[in-house]
Parts: C-alpha cells; sequence; structure tokens
C-alpha cells in the first residue's frame, strides 16, 4: 500500500523559510497570507497489507530517520 | 594521539582537519570511510564538515544512520572522545551524542566568515588550553548553524555548564551582533553530559597556522594531544 507521510515544524520553532516564502506571496499581490509554515512531504511504498502494522512500522521509521522529533511533527496517512 | 577522522559521501573538510591534527601530532590521522563498521581503535574520532549525502532529508540525518556511525555511538559511550565539526555537529546531533539540532540560519543566508567565540570553559578535552572568557577568532561556513534545543534541554546544558563556545562580539560582549545564525543563547558549540563529546559549527582547523588568517583554532588540537597523549 502507498503511506503518505507529512513532516511540520512544531509550534513555536522558528521557521524562517515558511516566513520568506510568505513575504514573497505578500510582495507578489497576496496580501491576504499570513503566517506561513512549510513541511515536507514524502510518499512511500510499503510491501504490507495490514494497516495497523504498516502504520507501527511508519511510525518507526519517522522517529528513527523521516522526522527529528526534537523539532518536527510528523503524521501518517495510508492510501489504498 | 591516535585520531581517527570519519569520511562521508560529500565531506570536504576532513582534509583540512586531518592537516590540523597532523600540525600538532606529526602523524597522519586514520581516514574511515562511512560504511566501515569496525575501524582501528583511536584516541579521539573527529566527524568532519562539509555536506554529507548532500545534506538529504535534513542535514546529518543520513549519515547519523550509516555503519560508521552505529560504531561511533558505541565507542562513545565507552567514553572515546568525538568531535564534530559543523556538518560533524549536525551528524553528532542528529545521532543523539549532542542534545538539540542545528537549523536553517534565521536569515535563510549561507554565512562564510571570521566570527569571535567566547570560551565558556577550559575543564574539557576540548578546551583545556583556553582560558574562560577568553575570545577566539575562528572561521564558519555552513547554512544551518542555528542551535536550537527546547527550554528544559536548554536549562540543563547552562546548568551544567554543558555550553563549549558562543558567538560575541569582538570584545567578548555575548548578544545579537556577534551571533552569526540565530543559535539561540548564541551558542557555537556544546559538550554531552561527561565532556566527551563536543559539537561545535565554528572550523578551528582552518586556524591552525597565519597563513589562514588566524591561528586561535590550533590551541584546541594542542589541548586534545596534551589531554590525549
Amino acid at each position: 500500500m502507498k503511506a503518505r507521510v507529512h513532516v511540520t515544524l512544531k509550534n513555536g520553532v522558528l521557521d524562517p523559510q515558511g516566513k520568506a516564502i510568505g513575504h514573497s506571496l505578500n510582495r507578489l499581490g497576496f496580501p491576504e497570507v499570513g503566517d506561513v509554515r512549510q513541511g515536507k512531504f514524502i510518499e512511500l511504498e510499503i510491501a504490507e497489507t495490514d494497516k495497523a502494522k504498516a502504520k507501527a512500522r511508519l511510525d518507526e521509521m519517522c522517529r528513527k530517520l523521516l522526522a527529528n522529533t526534537v523539532i518536527e511533527n510528523y503524521s501518517i496517512e495510508l492510501v489504498g | 594521539m591516535k585520531a581517527a577522522v570519519l569520511v562521508f559521501p560529500g565531506s570536504n573538510r576532513e582534509g583540512d582537519v586531518a592537516q590540523a591534527i597532523e600540525l600538532v601530532t606529526g602523524r597522519r590521522p586514520a581516514m574511515v570511510w562511512h560504511g566501515d563498521g569496525d575501524f582501528e581503535k583511536a584516541d579521539l574520532i573527529v566527524v568532519p564538515g562539509g555536506f554529507s549525502y548532500g545534506d538529504y532529508l535534513r542535514c546529518g540525518a543520513m549519515a547519523a544512520q550509516s555503519p560508521v556511525m552505529a560504531e561511533v555511538k558505541r565507542r562513545a559511550a565507552q567514553g572515546v572522545p568525538v568531535l564534530g565539526i559543523c556538518n560533524g555537529f549536525q551528524i553528532v546531533a542528529e545521532a543523539g551524542l549532542l542534545p538539540g539540532v542545528l537549523m536553517r540560519n534565521a536569515h535563510l543566508k549561507f554565512v562564510c566568515a571570521d566570527v569571535h567565540l567566547k570560551v565558556e570553559t577550559s575543564q574539557s578535552l576540548f578546551t583545556n588550553r583556553y582560558q574562560v572568557g577568553q575570545v577566539i577568532k575562528v572561521p564558519v561556513a555552513h547554512a544551518e548553524g542555528n542551535y536550537f534545543a527546547d527550554a528544559e534541554t536548554l536549562r540543563r546544558l547552562e546548568d551544567r555548564g554543558q555550553i563549549a563556545f558562543r558567538y560575541c562580539a569582538p570584545d567578548g560582549t555575548v548578544d545579537g551582533t556577534g551571533n552569526p545564525n540565530g543559535s539561540i543563547n548564541n551558542i557555537a558549540g556544546i559538550f554531552n553530559e561527561t565532556k566527551t563529546v563536543m559539537g561545535l559549527m565554528p572550523h578551528p582547523e582552518n586556524a591552525t597556522e597565519p597563513m589562514f588568517g588566524g591561528t586561535d583554532g590550533k590551541a584546541l588540537f594542542e589541548g586534545l594531544v596534551e589531554a590525549l597523549s
């Protein structure tokens, strides 16, 4: 099955890249844009049919490599 | 002192630090490839600067999971000193040998400049040749040197004297003007609890001979030789 992992900066952690993107959008004529937070989107093919097992393995992958939990949160979504 | 310098795909300061070590010890350190999980015994392990694995995912994240780092973690647990410089600091932090993380510089720019550092302690293998409060000048070259740790970790680091160096003004004033990357509390380098692991963003190896523009980094290596020989 396919899995989608979103990695985002925790609240309170400064995101200078998000800020720069926000400023650029404001400058480009999108004054309605306020706070911008940038994250990562990772799509994985998993050789596993049991959703619970896949989720547990993905959780481990996130903690070991995909996210740095000092500054980042992650969420896992299983597709199909 | 027998030193080992790790080499990852994308490392680029391994030669610089090897040269600095040779300058003070008279012998070339062993260069250890990232896939080598069982390298010769060493008194000091150096994780050099560069862009290991192209800085993919997060700086140091991939290198931290390499076979050689599994062995470094085992040896660090036994008390073998580990020095992480620049990308090496990022790798050592990602490997969990030091707390916190190095984030993108607050101003988003790569910074390549001489900076001033205030020595926070002389009570360590790495800083015994410096005086507390001494100001030294060494270069930095990084885009992700913005040290961050949560409030609790930071308090522990401060309370236990685990800060090695802070960015400062030339006169030693620790404030925003001397901070090249937005690091919390102006932190440039830290120790683990036992002070056997040190990570720092600046490059002491590039301030070891007058022709480099300064020699303030040399004492760090001389101190290590004195402590480990």
